[in-house]
């Protein structure tokens, strides 16, 4: 019986291996659920993507995990300590059980392959038996879904827009229905109504698929909606985690309530603090 | 007292090898001291396009442009006159500061070339306006690369109000921002357009900042104006279609929890 | 479709003005050599010969400008480039053309080697940048900045004079006579391989380090860590996404020294004696050979220009963001 937590973080700390050396994750313990979406919020510099690139091992030199452990807890009752994998395993892990819709998806698809070749090499690397026209099968089924339509299967990045690319990159990340799927700011440069299908979208299919979702962005507000938890992040460390309810009414730390404050309400009360000025002076 | 007007300008550009692309349609504004319109609109919107039409970096394929009731000076001591009273905020802090002179140099600059001040009082003038926009005046002798995010827009500000104009153009002027210090520098905008009797045009992406920082608002879509009015009712009380939509697909966690009776938490004075 | 058409357009001005400018330099030139030489040699030239002449160097033409410039398209596509004045009146054609497959054949293939072995080294290089591999770097700027003339000398003195492994001179034997046989064409390449040596050796460093250079920066793109993510094999992320990206730029490089072939690789083949066009060219300026001088010029200036067609086609086959107008 498949225990309730999907990820557990123990103790994980990565850090730059620059002069002076910066911390850049401290000390981050999380326990993710399963099927839960959990929104890790906080601004440029708080370590939100490197924890994520931390959790796939996809960390690349000056940076280097200092400490603690990431265990997932596969559907199929096996714990898999992810530092502890050797380098086979851990490709056969990767965007099998994980996987990652990048930022920008701009630069995150290959200028000089197509979307059915990129979304093809997937099966090719992790489900070797596919042959040709089941891979093409396969990945014109996921374009259907994203509703990029399977006609984009020979196209090329440079001819999509940034939301069908930023779908592609979603499509991908399904390929092999994955249970933990983690978004580094997918929406950030759409947008704002393209911004609201996508989400859609992602909760249509989780709904479907039932994996899990940590979804990185400084949005709050939009965490506010989409959330089962928001966990909040400065200067490598979560200050605070809870529900979005609380965290809305309630917030205990004051870098929380900070952010909160940074969101002007689009259709409540129109606070007259922007009108009445402020008098600090910054350094 | 100053007004800005756009009267049924329309920009076409010509693409190379897609035809023309009709960037303005018809669109009409008007600009004047002491109010601040948003202009909101998505990308491709031609709310850029309107910016670069104010500060003369682009001429309207038709329609026209008026200071005061006559048209915009194009050329020589008009320009300069022109370009003392409409000044402009750009988006990017890191590319609109000149990385090989320092805070002084940049707030100089236009005290000089619009003669603001005598000579023997730009050093204290320069030092002024570091205070309204509430930055410490050790900074005025660094460079833009010490400076953060924040405090570079400042100084952008700075610049900008440097010539005492009448009309303030802030194009996305914190979405590169962290998301904790726009705010900050939104109110120091509002708080200068009070102080100076400015008149602002905000443009931006964003509905809430819109909201709240602006008497009205203009909804951008396609090159055309598809609604325009108090900054309240567009928001809250949308007539078009296009502005409905884009109210919705906003996140609004106040209308969500709402609902719940939950409210939103005291904010802390930042 | 439009974009072909376009760079075909440019193309072929390109050539016309390099055949317009070829037809006016002779005619700006102070002192008239070939006057001079034809006045020295009165009857040793036949009269085609001289009309030839007159019309591609304008002599003492008493014709209208632009009826010579008629004439000389004429000559030219009628493949008549004058007579070489330093090689016994032959034909300049005929002279290039003799030469011509010795340096495409010997200087082309080396080139391709190069090119090859290069790109392939920079892509392992680059791939494993921080590594031990990076030592191959310093050995191969080392080499390319080797003076061509000394890797030459050294290796006849090693190889040939020394090991007698191989030849120091020459095509081929003086013996056999040129045919298309395997004795023949074993000789050949038996002379072929020093100077081919000494070619791939100076060159190989540029290739490399083109390479990892490109296959560097690349490597900081974010599609290159998707890759990882993704759980593609390392060989997979290096040829496919890498690499594919990497070479772009060397394809460029490639086809334009593909164009530069045709001038010959000089001071090799005045070391091996070899007969490529490069000799030639030299020969004919020392013995102030105007006619096959611009013969010359004229052949690889239209080489160089095929280069960059060849170049064009090929990135526009490998990067599909070319095949686009931009926007």
């Amino acid at each position: 019986m498949p225990e309730t937590d999907l990820l557990t973080l123990e103790d994980l700390s990565v850090r730059y291996d620059v002069d002076p050396p910066v911390d850049a994750v401290r000390h981050v313990s999380l326990a993710l659920r399963r099927g839960e979406i959990l929104g890790l919020a906080g601004e440029s510099g708080c370590g939100k993507t490197t924890l994520a690139y931390a959790i796939q091992r996809l960390l690349k030199p000056p940076a280097v995990i200092t400490s603690g452990r990431t265990v997932f807890h596969d559907e199929s009752g096996l714990d898999v300590d992810v530092n502890s994998l050797g380098a086979r395993e851990l490709r056969d892990f990767r965007w099998d059980k994980v996987s990652m819709v990048f930022q920008g998806a701009m630069n995150s698809l290959n200028p000089v392959t197509s979307i059915g070749a990129q979304l093809g090499d997937v099966f090719e690397q992790h489900r070797p038996g596919m042959s040709r026209r089941e891979r093409d099968r396969e990945a014109g089924d996921l374009l259907d879904l994203v509703q990029v339509g399977r006609d984009r299967l020979r196209s090329y990045p440079h001819e999509l827009s940034g939301g069908m690319r930023q779908r592609v990159m979603i499509a991908m990340a399904l390929a092999l229905t994955p249970q933990l799927m983690i978004m580094d700011e997918p929406t950030t440069a759409l947008d704002v109504l393209v911004q609201r299908e996508i989400l859609q979208q992602i909760s249509e299919l989780r709904e479907r698929f039932g994996f899990s979702v940590i979804f990185i962005t400084h949005d709050l507000p939009l965490l506010l909606e989409i959330s089962d938890r928001i966990a909040v992040m400065l200067a490598g460390e979560i200050v605070e985690l809870d529900t979005p309810e609380r965290i809305y009414s309630d917030p205990q730390h004051p870098y929380t309530r900070r952010l909160l404050g940074s969101f002007p309400s689009l259709t409540g009360e129109r606070g007259a603090f922007l009108r009445t000025g402020e008098q600090e002076v910054v350094r | 007292m100053s007004v800005l007007e756009l009267a049924n300008v329309t920009k076409r550009y010509r693409v190379r090898g897609a035809g023309e692309l009709l960037a303005l349609d018809d669109v009409s504004l008007t600009l004047s001291s002491g109010r601040t319109i948003a202009l909101v609109g998505q990308s491709g919107s031609g709310k850029s396009t309107i910016a670069k039409i104010v500060t003369q970096l682009e001429t309207p394929t038709s329609g026209s442009v008026l200071l005061d009731g006559e048209p915009i000076p194009r050329r020589g001591a008009g320009l300069r006159a022109y370009r003392q009273r409409v000044r402009m905020v750009f988006q990017d802090p890191y590319a609109s500061l000149n990385p090989y002179h320092s805070i002084r140099h940049h707030l100089e600059r236009p005290l000089l070339l619009h003669r603001v001040v005598p000579r023997a009082e730009v050093d204290e003038e320069v030092l002024r306006l570091l205070d309204r926009v509430r930055l410490s005046r050790d900074l005025v002798d660094r460079h833009p690369h010490e400076l953060s995010g924040g405090q570079r827009q400042r100084i952008a500000i700075a610049r900008a109000l440097a010539s005492r104009p009448a009309l303030l153009v802030a194009d996305e002027p914190v979405s590169m921002l962290d998301v904790s210090i726009r705010l900050g520098v939104l109110s120091l905008l509002a708080d200068l357009q009070r102080e100076s009797g400015l008149g602002v045009l905000y443009i931006t992406h964003d509905l809430a900042t819109a909201r709240h920082f602006s008497d009205e608002i203009m909804v951008l879509n396609r090159g055309v104006v598809v609604e325009h009015g108090p900054a309240d009712d567009v928001i809250l009380r949308p007539q078009h279609e296009y502005t409905r939509r884009l109210r919705d697909a906003s996140p609004d966690p106040d209308a969500r929890f709402a609902g719940r009776g939950l409210a939103r938490a005291e904010r802390s004075p930042r | 479709m439009r974009l072909f058409l376009r760079r075909a357009a440019f193309y072929l001005f390109t050539a016309w003005a390099a055949i317009t400018i070829n037809f006016f330099l002779p005619r700006m030139m102070k002192g008239d050599p070939i006057t001079a030489y034809l006045a020295r040699n009165q009857g040793k030239v036949s009269p085609d010969a001289i009309q030839s002449l007159q019309i591609l160097f304008g002599l003492d033409n008493p014709k209208p400008i632009w009826q010579q410039y008629v004439e000389y398209w004429g000559l030219l596509l009628r493949g008549d480039l004058g007579i070489s004045l330093s090689k016994g009146l032959a034909p300049v054609s005929q002279v290039i053309a003799d030469a011509l497959p010795w340096t495409l054949g010997l200087v082309g293939v080396a080139t391709v080697i190069s090119f090859f072995l290069g790109t392939g080294i920079g892509t392992l290089i680059g791939w494993r940048r921080g590594s031990r591999a990076d030592a191959v770097v310093p050995v191969a700027t080392f080499f390319s900045t080797i003076p061509y003339f000394w890797i030459g000398l050294i290796i006849i003195a090693l190889f040939s004079t020394t090991l007698k492994w191989f030849p120091a001179s020459h095509a081929f034997s003086r013996e056999l006579t040129p045919a298309l046989s395997w004795p023949f064409v074993g000789d050949v390449v038996y002379h072929a391989v020093l100077p081919a040596f000494t070619i791939v050796l100076t060159s190989l460093g540029g290739w490399i380090l083109g390479m990892r250079n490109m296959m560097i920066t690349v490597l900081d793109e974010d599609y290159i860590t998707v890759a990882q993510a993704k759980g593609l094999s390392p060989r997979r992320v290096m040829v496919g996404y890498a690499a594919r990206n990497a070479v772009l730029p060397q394809l460029s490089s490639f086809a334009l020294s593909l164009g530069f072939i045709v001038g010959g690789t000089l001071i090799m083949e005045m070391i091996f004696s070899y007969p490529g066009l490069g000799l030639r060219l030299f020969e004919a300026t020392l013995a102030k050979d105007y006619p096959l001088m611009q013969g010359m010029f004229l052949v690889i200036t239209l080489s160089v220009l095929v280069a960059n067609i060849l170049a064009d086609v090929a990135h526009a086959i490998l990067d599909p963001r070319t095949r686009q107008e931009a926007a």
